[in-house]
């Protein structure tokens, strides 16, 4: 990985958190990421984009990222700041996003996150370290072509470096 | 081990047999992206090194999310999607031709047995006619555009079973929305989904494809309907799953006793009977999008509306998925009909759906619509309210000014 531990606090939200909150329809025809990231998550939370600083980890129920296949929500994200996301699971098309994108992502059953504690993300371990609380989570696995993906910055890298998909 | 479909149509694409949960390279059959999603898959590809696209005859853009353009920064979106498109030499569908999905279908690009990977989550609408048509963003568009190839798990599968007899009024949008109430928004997640079952195979392939579009709306990574019944107008060796195939889940639903589904605002899991939100007002309803923006949804809204009128305080509007089915609508009257009724046709795009412009909602304003999704904003304001119904309900619903049910209508 290019960053062995992602260290941050946390911004807590629900299940189903779908895309058109993350990033609404109306929004998403540009190049422009600044774009992107002014309006990220303002119909669940008006005061996320003020409140967020570089390296914030986002905290999410089941289903994170359900509805569209558009990428401009973990892009939306990650310009913002933040530097993963932190889920008890996720839609399957916002996870593969994410990690094309470049935006770690972790499938976890967390519990008891609190605002103000300081989460650790060891992504080689896949775990999440509420440090605050010294609790310990383990996530699930990710199929290897994903972990050489993330371990690249993204798909881009990857597939810049290597002109092509390669298992194991 | 049999397979299922989606296990059969991977093998078939990866060079081997292979089943659930299997980590697999795959050649797609073809790649499609709209609006939204191709300016990023563009740049994407170019950031990858890419030059010249796998297979310019394999390639389609689609302008269907914006179109025509409503502002400068969108129509230079546009312009860049043309662009890409004469230089690759890929075949890209203008403002006005159609949706992305409906194009596909109706063009006969998509196969039963393809793999078909489009940068749009309705992709999965393709099942309907058994080929394995999956959503995806746009860098991962990027990467087939360098390389036709993905990297795929192979899902398990959940296959939902519908027995019975629909009673009549029923409509493919109300079996869907019922399927969706009961199975959740996450009910299957990384999974394909075989529809089958009496109840299902008399839809035509337009009541498949709603059926069909709907699946990614449980999670799902595909949704097949099975081939008892479908018809299309090219001869075809239709995809059936192996008896001995693998089920994770087996869900039997009975729907002789259905009544017209609505979704509720702000999921469309919120699926109740119509009757139960009977009375609630609306400002406006739209008939369209990759979900019912097709000929019978408009003859079906035509049946209701004929010789009626839109009440005062409704806007009716109505986006016909493709010049082809706006065309047929304007042979058949039903164009005639539902304008005399009131309704305000639309170009033959996705319309409103995404909230971008056509019809966007004022603050507190409530809408029933026939699109798939209904989540706070998506139809531009997040002060608005979307019902998710039938093309019938929308219709009976906009003559009353309140949600009805639309039985009393046939």
């Amino acid at each position: 990985m290019r960053k062995k531990i992602i260290r941050g606090k946390p911004h807590i939200y629900g299940d189903n958190i779908d895309t058109d909150i993350i990033i609404p329809g109306k929004y998403t025809k540009t190049l422009d990421l600044n774009t992107l990231a002014e309006h990220v998550l303002e119909d669940l939370d008006p005061h996320f984009r003020n409140r967020v600083e570089k390296g914030d980890i986002l905290v999410a129920g089941d289903n994170f990222g359900c509805g569209s296949s558009r990428e401009q929500a973990p892009l939306a994200l990650k310009t913002a700041g933040v530097s993963a996301v932190v889920a008890k699971s996720f839609a399957r098309i916002f996870f593969r996003n994410a990690i094309n994108v470049g935006l770690p992502v972790l499938e976890v059953p967390h519990s008891h996150i609190e605002a103000g504690d300081e989460l650790a993300i060891d992504l080689v371990e896949g775990t999440l370290t509420n440090v605050a609380q010294g609790k310990i989570f383990y996530a699930a696995g990710m199929p290897g072509v994903m972990v050489d993906i993330l371990r690249e910055g993204g798909l881009v890298h990857y597939l810049k470096k290597h002109g092509d998909y390669r298992l194991g | 081990m049999g397979q299922t479909i989606i296990e059969k149509i991977i093998s078939r694409h990866a060079g081997r047999d292979v089943h659930k949960d299997e980590i697999v390279i795959a050649h797609v059959d073809g790649v499609m992206a709209t609006d939204t999603t191709a300016p990023l898959a563009i740049k994407a590809f170019r950031e990858m090194g890419g030059e010249r696209i796998w297979s310019s005859d394999k390639c389609f853009l689609v302008i269907d999310h914006a179109a025509p353009a409503p502002n400068e920064g969108i129509a230079n979106l546009h312009k860049m999607m043309r662009e890409f498109a004469l230089e690759q030499g890929c075949t890209l569908f203008e403002s006005g031709e159609g949706i992305c999905h409906q194009l596909i279908m109706e063009k006969g690009i998509v196969r039963p047995g393809h793999l078909f990977v489009g940068a749009d989550s309705h992709t999965c609408t393709y099942g309907a006619l058994g080929a394995f048509g999956t959503g995806v963003g746009s860098t991962e568009l990027g990467g087939i555009l360098l390389t036709g190839k993905i990297w795929l798990r192979v899902p398990n599968t959940v296959k939902i079973e519908l027995k019975g007899t629909v009673p009549s009024g029923v409509q493919a949008k109300d079996i869907i929305l019922y399927v969706l109430g009961r199975i959740g928004i996450a009910g299957a997640t990384y999974q394909a989904i075989e529809f089958c079952g009496e109840a299902i195979a008399g839809l035509s392939l337009a009541g498949r494809m709603v059926m069909a579009n709907m699946a990614v709306e449980m999670g799902a990574k595909a949704g097949f309907v099975h081939h008892e019944g479908l018809r299309l107008p090219y001869r075809f060796r239709p995809i059936a799953p192996d008896r001995d195939a693998f089920y994770h889940q087996t869900v039997t639903m009975d729907l002789s006793r259905m009544t017209p589904m609505v979704s509720l605002p702000h999921s469309p899991q919120n699926a109740v009977p119509v009757d139960e939100v009977e009375g609630e007002k609306i400002h406006c309803g739209f008939i369209g999008t990759c979900t019912n923006g097709r000929l019978e949804d408009l003859n079906a809204a035509a049946i209701v509306l004929k010789d009626r009128k839109v009440h005062r305080n409704v806007r009716l509007l109505i986006a016909p998925a493709s010049r082809q089915i706006f065309l047929a609508a304007l042979r058949d009257g039903t164009v005639e009909i539902l304008t005399k009724a009131g309704g305000i046709f639309l170009p033959c795009s996705c319309g409103p759906c995404v909230g971008t412009h056509n019809g966007v909602l004022g603050d507190d304003e409530i809408a029933i619509s026939t699109a798939n999704r209904n989540f706070k904003g998506r139809m531009g304001n997040p002060r608005a309210k979307v019902f998710l119904a039938s093309p019938t309900t929308v219709a009976a619903s906009a003559i009353e000014g309140k949600i009805v049910n639309p039985l009393s209508y046939a």
